[in-house]
């Protein structure tokens, strides 16, 4: 790739480098805040002039995202952003093309664009600023807030199922798929640099505290008393260890994870599952995605998934070449007349 | 009178021919190859597709019938014509339908073969028409079409239906004899549609032969017709359809802007095509992205016109509903973006198939806000390159979304379309801005446009968004004042694109007792109207509008000089409602929603009852 050369001057850069002329106005206490600082530490090392980095957003507290970063930024509509960015990549594939989501926008009003743009293996890096509310609204339930959620628009209780964001990436081919926390920053730097370096669809689900409308949504994730036993932090080739101790593990019975005890005598490290991010089968990583649906199974944090196929586009690019060099570059004259004609004297 | 194989030979100046038939009968294919060799032998011609949503609508109902109408002549004309001469109808429901538009003592061919009671039934006929007084005063020709084509193919290897499926090319091929047109361009169009299928070529040329070998053996046909050239300007010459012409138009736009053109599109009737046709030119470095829905096909427009390409999508009326909030959002970060909506019937889904002017109001106001967008409208399918190109200039030079309109008429109908030379095709190079000094993304330049600083330019890393912008520096701003002259500037830059507008044309006197303002695909009824009112001796003006928004700075003066202005629309009066609320003046409105464009004689009778009743002469 043409991007060898550029490596030398992006070098100098530094995170400050990637922090706009804006004043950053989510509320105090706002997770969007450690994802910001996170995307701005790792940017640097990315390889990537700054003048070829776009973030594009939808409309949602963490919409705002592309206003605070020194890179070129698009703050779209409501839930187009994967469209918007989608049009962007295509027409000019040697950007690298950043969106930043709710779970609103995403998940809800965005919906289709988001399972397409995975579909399609678009070259897009997604970050889903997932705090299960409606912030900027004020307070509504949204997509992935559990059943029963009390909100203003659910005075008693919701009654719908929420979305699993990394199991609707799965479902619609996404080609890679990860999580993380806003507490957790050198895990987050970590998986934004393993986004950023995917060829292809990224999806980096962050588990993101709104602290106004949806305080301590995962407090269980990150209570430092708690947070060793309810989070298993995937990592690939290496057997799937947990809880404070690192005395439990995963071991899988057929389709269904379990939870043993390593200390117990009759396990041992060697029953239990080995993550492996690039299996070409989805079925793992789709039960991965789903070790939340049960309060006796750790969340998963990590490279859920991650494969390799032709981007969209590529796929693109490669067309127009191979038919130019059959046909050759058309040219004006040629577009008019290269039909039926006859001339009249 | 010449004799050729003991037939008259008779010369017309004009015909008008349907072809009626059931969806699956390939009326649509007979119909474009008929008009496709007409061009080439030189006739002036207009057509007019008329089909039903259905795809295959159950085989001989009165709502499965798809008409092709084709009006061909040696000299100038401007539409398919109001009344056929000719109507083949393969079928009793084809007859049905369409008996009623044909010309008094017209011809009828119809397939004697598909008279039987279970098609009459259905076509709602309780006794055969071809053996009663139904088809008094028409000549009418029975054939055997069916019966001649599975004879004439009886050496095929193809199955029964398959045969069957060829009779439209009999029918063609007799048409081309009575006409005398060459089969030679439809045998060669069949070589290539049907390639590495050669029972399938070898049957449908057959069928074409056969076709014509029969018009010139049968006793059923005593005359037969030509049908000179027309004697147009000299110059290279084809037949395009208004959607080719589109698709063309931005091809070509963009090799004149040296940008790379990008269409984002989902597809819907009646604007597909403008897809399908883009989507040929990648050697052309088009980049065509068929999107999930409407909302991403502009959304991702919008994208790679923020990257610096020439972005357009195309959709129609119930697509344009779609895409209004987008709209709005290309208003808002002022980037340039073509629209183009192929107008069908509505409201909703309405008539998808059918021609309607009646977005209008949509195209002008249809957005939440203030959010002004250019209008241009195109008259005729070649016009349709031109106003094409003239989109692309004006949403570059004023960074801006236009809206180009055209119709279901307009796109599928075609005309024969004198080429221009390309090298008199004026470039229109967009320079974006890469100068890091002084920059602001929301600076103006003296058309108002704001700069164009595409992403991968150092130096002038910026945000842009739906926000409200701060004038001159593009920071998002709550501020109420700069609303209020944000809100005044974007409305000012679109008043200014006056300055770019060709006044309005009058043709006839520059004034007078009556103008007829037309807009849209209008203009071949109007202009044939009011050269007939002419040439009865009665006084007329005609103008057609092809800036919508803004009008054409002389549109209020041209307006002024007519005692009356007659107003002819595909809606409910949408023009006339916008002329009225513009310029404070009375107009009359003469409206038609049928899905269907004004035969010249509606718009002629109502010139005449407005003549009528004054000194028109
Ligand atoms: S409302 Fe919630 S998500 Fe929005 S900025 Fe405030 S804390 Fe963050």
């Amino acid at each position: 790739m043409a991007n060898n050369e550029v490596k030398i001057d992006v070098a100098k850069l530094t995170a400050k480098d990637f922090q706009s002329d804006q004043d950053v106005r989510w509320c105090p206490g706002c997770g969007d805040y450690s994802i910001l600082a996170q995307v701005q530490r790792v940017f640097p090392d990315m390889g990537k002039k700054k003048e070829d980095i776009v973030w594009i957003s939808g409309i949602g507290c963490s919409s705002r995202f592309p206003y605070y970063m020194d890179t070129y930024g698009f703050h779209g509509i409501h839930g187009r952003a994967p469209a918007i960015a989608t049009g962007l990549k295509v027409a000019h594939p040697n950007l690298s093309v950043w969106v930043a989501t709710g779970d609103g926008d995403l998940m809800s009003i965005g919906g289709n664009h988001f399972i397409h743009a995975c579909r399609k293996n678009i070259d897009l890096k997604i970050i889903l600023f997932n705090n299960r509310i409606y912030g900027l609204t004020k307070g509504q339930y949204s997509p992935t807030s559990e059943k029963g959620k009390v909100t203003k628009s659910t005075p008693f209780g919701s009654v719908d199922y929420p979305f699993n964001p990394p199991s609707l990436a799965l479902g619609a081919e996404a080609t890679f798929v990860a999580r993380s926390i806003d507490r957790e920053p050198k895990h987050m730097q970590e998986m934004i640099k393993r986004a950023a370096e995917h060829k292809g669809i990224a999806f980096l689900e962050v588990f993101q505290n709104c602290n106004i409308f949806n305080d301590g949504a995962y407090a269980p994730l990150t209570d430092k008393d708690v947070k060793l036993d309810n989070v298993i932090v995937l990592e690939h080739g290496q057997p799937m260890v947990f809880g404070k101790e690192k005395n439990k593990g995963i071991k899988l019975d057929g389709f269904s994870p379990v939870v043993v005890d390593l200390n117990d005598g009759k396990h041992s490290i060697n029953d239990l599952w080995v993550h492996d991010e690039k299996d070409e089968n989805p079925i793992r990583a789709f039960i991965l995605a789903h070790l939340t649906d049960s309060t006796d199974l750790p969340t998963p944090i990590g490279v859920f998934r991650q494969v390799i196929k032709e981007t969209y586009d590529d796929g693109v690019e490669n067309q127009i070449k191979a038919v130019t060099q059959k046909k050759g570059k058309g040219t004006l004259h040629q577009l008019l007349y290269n039909a039926n004609t006859w001339e009249v004297e | 009178m010449a004799q050729v194989n003991g037939k008259e030979v008779k010369s017309l100046s004009e015909v008008t021919v349907r072809f009626a038939g059931d969806s699956g009968d390939g009326m649509q294919l007979t119909g474009s190859q008929f008009s496709d060799t007409t061009a080439l032998v030189g006739n002036d011609l207009s057509t007019l597709p008329d089909y039903p949503a259905e795809i295959r609508a159950p085989a001989g109902t009165l709502y499965g019938v798809s008409g092709f109408q084709l009006h061909f002549s040696s000299n100038d004309i401007h539409t398919p014509g109001d009344t056929p001469d000719v109507l083949v109808a393969m079928n009793p429901a084809a007859l049905k339908i369409n008996l009623k538009d044909l010309k008094q003592g017209g011809v009828v061919i119809v397939n004697e073969d598909s008279f039987d009671s279970k098609n009459l039934k259905m076509a709602g006929y309780s006794v055969n028409p071809l053996d009663d007084e139904s088809l008094t005063g028409y000549k009418v020709h029975q054939v055997p079409i069916t019966t001649l084509t599975q004879t004439a193919l009886k050496e095929s290897k193809l199955g029964t239906k398959e045969v069957q499926r060829c009779k439209n090319f009999f029918a063609l091929g007799m048409m081309y004899w009575m006409f005398s047109r060459p089969i030679e361009p439809t045998l060669e169009w069949i070589e290539s549609k049907f390639k590495g299928n050669e029972d399938l070529i070898w049957a449908n040329q057959k069928a074409l032969k056969s076709g014509y070998y029969f018009g010139e053996q049968t006793e059923i046909f005593t005359t037969r017709f030509t049908v000179d050239p027309a004697k147009l300007p000299k110059g290279t010459y084809r037949n395009v359809s208004g959607n080719e012409a589109i698709a063309l138009g931005f091809v070509a736009a963009a090799e004149l802007s040296n940008l790379p053109l990008f269409l984002g599109s989902y597809p819907i009737t009646p604007a597909s095509d403008i897809l399908h046709y883009l989507s040929k030119y990648k050697n052309y470095g088009v980049k065509t992205f068929q999107a999930e829905d409407e909302i991403a096909g502009i959304a991702s427009a919008i994208g790679a016109a923020f990257g610096g390409s020439l972005a357009i999508t195309t959709t129609s009326g119930p697509g344009v509903a779609l895409k209004t909030e987008a709209m709005g959002l290309a208003v808002m970060t002022e980037l340039p973006l073509v629209i183009i909506n192929i107008q069908r019937g509505g409201p909703s889904t309405g008539l998808p198939t059918k021609t309607e002017q009646a977005d209008l109001f949509q195209a002008i106001y249809g957005r939440n806000g203030e959010a002004p967008i250019p209008v241009i409208a195109t008259s005729t399918p070649s016009d349709c390159f031109y106003l094409s190109i003239e989109a692309a200039k004006i949403a570059l030079k004023y960074m801006t979304p236009v809206m180009l309109l055209s119709d279901g008429y307009i796109a599928n109908g075609s005309e024969p379309w004198k080429l221009p030379n390309v090298d008199e095709l004026e470039t229109f190079h967009k320079e974006f801005r890469t100068e890091v000094e002084n920059f602001n993304s929301y600076d103006r330049d003296e058309n108002l446009a704001r700069p164009w600083a595409v992403p991968g330019t150092p130096g002038l890393e910026h945000r842009i968004g739906g926000l409200e912008k701060h004038h001159i520096t593009g920071n998002v701003s709550y501020d109420p004042d700069n609303h209020d002259f944000m809100v005044r500037l974007r409305a000012q830059k679109v008043a200014e694109i006056v300055k770019d507008v060709p006044d309005l044309e009058v043709r006839g006197d520059q004034e007078g007792e009556l103008l007829v303002l037309g807009w849209g695909g209008t203009y071949g009824a109007i202009t044939e109207a009011v050269d007939r009112i002419l040439a009865n001796g009665m006084n007329v003006s005609q103008a057609h509008l092809k800036y919508l928004n803004p009008f054409p700075k002389n549109l209020g003066d041209v307006l002024s000089r007519f005692k009356t202005i007659l107003i002819p629309e595909l809606n409910l009066g949408q023009l006339a409602t916008v002329i009225r609320a513009t310029y404070l003046r009375e107009v009359v409105s003469l409206t038609k929603i049928k899905g269907l464009p004004f035969k010249s004689m509606e718009v002629e009778s109502k010139i005449s009852e407005i003549l009528g009743g004054s000194n028109g002469k």
